[in-house]
C-alpha cells in the first residue's frame, strides 16, 4: 500500500547543538502530527504525555521531519509553545499555512465577537417562580386538552358522519389487540402469586374456599383495572407520546394545521375513544386470564376443584364489582390518552425532550390512574360487596 | 465512446485509489438498485454523484460508509475491503472519513460547542484549552461566528446548520469526506458561499470529496469528476464536459437542458473548449417555464 500509514506515531527526538554551540537543545519532531495519531500516542502513553515539560525548557524547534501535520497537531504545538511561533523556525509551505491560520484565529479570537452567548441562568427563587408557572401552564394546557375533547365529542354527536373511524380501528388494534400477550403472561403471573400467596395464610385458619372470594373480587374490581391500566400506560401511553413527539420533529403536526386538519379530530380523539374502548376489554381478558391462573393455583395448592371455583365465583362477586371494573378501565384509558397526548404535543424538536417528554408521561398517567383509582374507591365504597 | 471513458480508470496505479467498489448489487426485496456497478475515487479529487430520484446515489455512498450492506460485490476504502476488516482497523477508517448528511443530522441535545467537540471527545481526553482552541478553528473554517458555539441546533438556520455539520465532519481533519446535497434547502447566496467554502477546505485540507447532489451549478463549479448513476450502474464518472457530450436519454436532459447548458457555460475557458456543440447553444433558446 503506498499511503503513509494513518496510525504511524508522531516523533520527537531532543539533540544537543555540537556545532553552533548556542544554548538549549534542539527539540526535533518527525512522524505524523494529525489528530489521529496524536490520539493514538496519547492512548498508548506516547510523547505527547512530554511534550509540555519539554515545551517549556527547549528554545529552538526542527518541524523538517514531520510527515504530515494538520490544523489539530498544529494547535497542539501552539499550546505547547505558549500561543506563538518560536523565533528563527524554518517551515514548510504548508506548515506556514497552518499556522498562519492559527496565528489569525489567535489575533481575531479576542474581540467580542468570540465571546459565546451567554446561556441565561437564574436563581432558586426565579425557578421556584418558573416552575410554579410551569405548573400552571401544564394545568390550564390540560383542561384546554380535555375541554378540546369534549367539544370534538359533541360535534361527533351531531354530526356522526366525521368519526375518524379508521384512526379509530388503528389505535385500537395498535393499543389492544397487540397488547393481548403480554397483558395474559402478567396476568396469569399475578393471579397464580395472589392464590399462592392467600393459600397459606387461608389454610392455617382452613378457610380454603375463601380464596374464591379474594381473587374474584381483587382481580374483578381492583387489580384487573389497575394491572391493565399501567401496562397500557407504559405500552401504548409512551407510544403515544413518542409519536406525536417525532410529528413535532418532522414538522407533521404543522403540515396538518396548515392543511386545516384538527389535531384534536385526527390525533387526539381517536386516540382517546379507541383507549376508551379497548381498556374494557383488555380488562376483561385480564380479569379472565388472572382468574385461570389463580384457578390453577387454588387447584394445585388448595386442592379447590375447577367446577368449585366456577359454580362460588358468582356467589362471591356481585355483578356490580364487573360494572365498576370496566367502568373505571374506560376512565382510566381516556385519562392515559389523554395525559400521553398532553405531554406528546410539549415535545420539543429535540431528542433529549422526546426522552424526557416520554418519560414524564409514563410516570403521569400512572399517578393519574391510581389517583382516579382511590376516588372510585371512594365514591363506590358501599356498592357491590355481598 | 462510454466505454472509452470508464476505461481510463484501469490505467491509474492501485494505490492511487481511495474508494474502489467492484461489482456491487444492492437490491431491496425485488427493487434492484444497483447492478454489477464500479466506480472509483482517486486520491484528491471532488467527485460528484448525480442521478435521478431513486437511482440509488445516496444509497451508493452509504454503502460506502458501510451503513448498509451490498447484496453482493466489493468496496475497498483507503485499499482496505470494508466488508473484512477488524473492528480497530474499521474505527480507524470511519475516523479517517467525514460525513454532512443532508439534514446536518446534528445531535440535538448537544449545543454548536459540543457538536462540533464530540468526534475529538471520543478520541481520547483533550485538554480542555486545546479542545476549545480546535472548535474554534473549525468554525473559523466554515466561517460560523464562535459567538454561536452556544446555542442548539433547533436555534440555527439550514445554512447554520450545514455549516456545523461541516465543522463537525472535518473535526478529525479527515481525508475522505462524503457530502450528501450539501447545498439542499439553501439560497443562492449561501449556496455559492457553501461551495466556496467545500474548495478552499479541499485545498487547505487536501481532502477527497464524495458528494450527492442535484444542483448543477455546484457540480459544474466544484467537481473534477462526475459520476452519473442510471441503468442501476454508473454510466460514466469523467470530467464533467466530457460527460455532457455522452448521447444518453438521462444525460440530454440533465446536462443539455436550459439550466444545464448554464451551468456548463460558466466553466472556465480551458474547460468550457473542450464542451460538445450541443453544450454551447444558447442558454436563453429554449423557453424557460416561470
Amino acid at each position: 500500500m503506498n499511503y503513509t500509514r494513518y496510525d504511524k506515531p508522531p516523533g520527537l527526538n531532543i539533540v544537543s547543538r555540537p556545532v553552533t554551540g548556542e544554548p538549549g537543545p534542539v527539540v526535533q519532531l518527525s512522524g505524523q502530527w494529525t489528530a489521529l495519531s496524536l490520539a493514538l500516542d496519547h492512548a498508548r502513553g506516547g510523547i505527547t504525555g512530554r511534550l509540555r515539560e519539554i515545551g517549556l525548557q527547549a528554545q529552538h524547534w526542527d518541524l523538517s521531519g514531520i510527515e504530515r501535520i494538520d490544523h489539530v497537531g498544529g494547535q497542539a504545538l501552539w499550546q505547547v509553545w505558549g500561543r506563538k511561533l518560536p523565533s528563527g523556525m524554518a517551515l514548510s509551505a504548508t506548515q506556514q499555512e497552518i499556522f498562519g491560520r492559527i496565528a489569525l484565529l489567535e489575533s481575531q479570537c479576542q474581540s467580542v465577537e468570540y465571546e459565546p452567548e451567554q446561556i441565561q441562568r437564574s436563581d432558586p427563587v426565579t425557578r421556584l417562580g418558573l416552575s410554579i408557572f410551569g405548573f400552571a401552564g401544564q394545568l390550564s394546557a390540560g383542561v384546554l386538552l380535555l375541554g378540546g375533547f369534549v367539544l370534538n365529542v359533541l360535534r361527533l354527536l351531531r354530526k356522526p358522519k366525521l368519526t375518524p373511524w379508521r384512526e379509530i380501528s388503528a389505535n385500537i388494534y395498535s393499543a389492544g389487540s397487540s397488547a393481548m400477550p403480554i397483558i395474559a403472561l402478567v396476568a396469569f403471573l399475578i393471579g397464580v402469586v395472589l392464590s399462592y400467596l392467600s393459600a397459606q395464610q387461608l389454610k392455617a385458619y382452613g378457610a380454603s374456599t375463601f380464596v374464591v372470594n379474594i381473587l374474584g373480587l381483587s382481580v374483578i374490581r381492583e387489580l384487573g383495572p389497575v394491572l391493565a391500566a399501567i401496562l397500557v400506560a407504559g405500552r401504548s401511553g409512551s407510544a403515544i407520546t413518542a409519536q406525536l413527539g417525532v410529528m413535532r420533529v418532522t414538522e407533521e403536526l404543522d403540515a396538518m394545521r396548515v392543511m386545516g386538519i384538527s389535531h384534536g379530530m385526527r390525533l387526539i380523539l381517536p386516540r382517546v375513544l379507541a383507549l376508551g374502548i379497548v381498556m374494557p376489554l383488555l380488562i376483561t381478558w385480564t380479569d379472565i386470564v388472572a382468574l385461570t391462573g389463580g384457578m390453577l393455583a387454588a387447584h394445585f395448592g388448595l386442592d379447590i376443584d375447577f367446577a368449585y371455583f366456577l359454580q362460588a365465583l358468582p356467589a362471591a362477586v356481585p355483578i356490580a364489582n364487573i360494572w365498576i371494573g370496566l367502568g373505571k378501565g374506560m376512565v382510566f384509558g381516556m385519562l392515559i390518552a389523554l395525559v400521553a397526548c398532553h405531554y406528546g404535543f410539549r415535545i420539543k424538536p429535540n431528542s433529549q425532550s422526546l426522552g424526557e417528554g416520554t418519560t414524564t408521561s409514563v410516570v403521569v398517567s400512572i399517578t393519574v390512574v391510581i389517583i382516579a383509582d382511590a376516588l372510585f374507591a371512594i365514591a363506590f365504597q358501599g356498592v357491590g360487596y355481598s | 465512446m462510454m466505454t472509452d471513458i470508464t476505461s481510463e480508470l484501469s490505467g491509474v496505479p492501485e494505490s492511487d485509489l481511495v474508494i474502489e467498489v467492484h461489482d456491487l448489487c444492492k437490491s431491496y426485496g425485488k427493487t434492484v438498485i444497483h447492478k454489477n456497478l464500479q466506480f472509483d475515487v482517486r486520491r484528491g479529487e471532488v467527485v460528484a454523484i448525480v442521478g435521478g430520484s431513486g437511482s440509488g446515489k445516496t444509497t451508493l455512498v452509504r454503502q460506502i460508509l458501510a451503513l448498509e450492506r451490498p447484496t453482493s460485490g466489493t468496496i475497498k476504502v483507503f485499499g482496505e475491503d470494508i466488508s473484512r476488516v477488524d473492528a480497530p482497523t474499521a474505527q480507524l477508517m470511519r475516523n479517517r472519513s467525514g460525513m454532512l448528511f443532508q439534514q446536518g443530522a446534528l445531535f440535538s441535545a448537544m449545543s454548536v460547542f459540543d457538536n462540533v467537540a464530540q468526534p475529538i471527545r471520543e478520541l481520547g481526553k483533550v485538554p480542555e484549552p486545546l479542545l476549545r482552541d480546535i472548535v474554534m478553528l473549525k468554525l473559523e473554517m466554515v466561517g460560523l461566528p464562535f459567538k454561536h458555539a452556544s446555542k442548539m441546533p433547533a436555534a440555527l438556520s439550514g445554512g447554520m446548520i450545514k455549516r456545523v455539520g461541516i465543522a463537525r465532519a472535518i473535526a478529525l481533519e479527515p481525508e475522505l469526506l462524503f457530502l450528501d446535497e450539501p447545498t439542499a434547502g439553501l439560497d443562492p447566496q449561501s449556496s455559492e458561499e457553501f461551495v466556496q467554502l467545500i474548495a478552499t477546505l479541499h485545498r487547505m485540507l487536501g481532502l477527497t470529496v464524495v458528494m450527492v447532489t442535484h444542483d448543477l451549478d455546484t457540480t459544474v463549479s466544484l467537481s473534477t469528476r462526475v459520476a452519473v448513476l442510471a441503468e442501476q450502474r454508473v454510466l460514466v464518472c469523467a470530467p464533467v464536459e466530457q460527460v455532457a457530450a455522452i448521447d444518453h436519454p438521462f444525460i440530454h436532459e440533465y446536462f443539455l437542458g436550459a439550466r444545464g447548458r448554464r451551468a456548463l457555460q460558466a466553466l472556465p475557458a480551458e474547460r468550457r473548449a473542450r464542451l460538445c456543440a450541443a453544450a454551447l447553444a444558447p442558454a436563453e433558446a429554449v423557453p424557460m417555464l416561470g
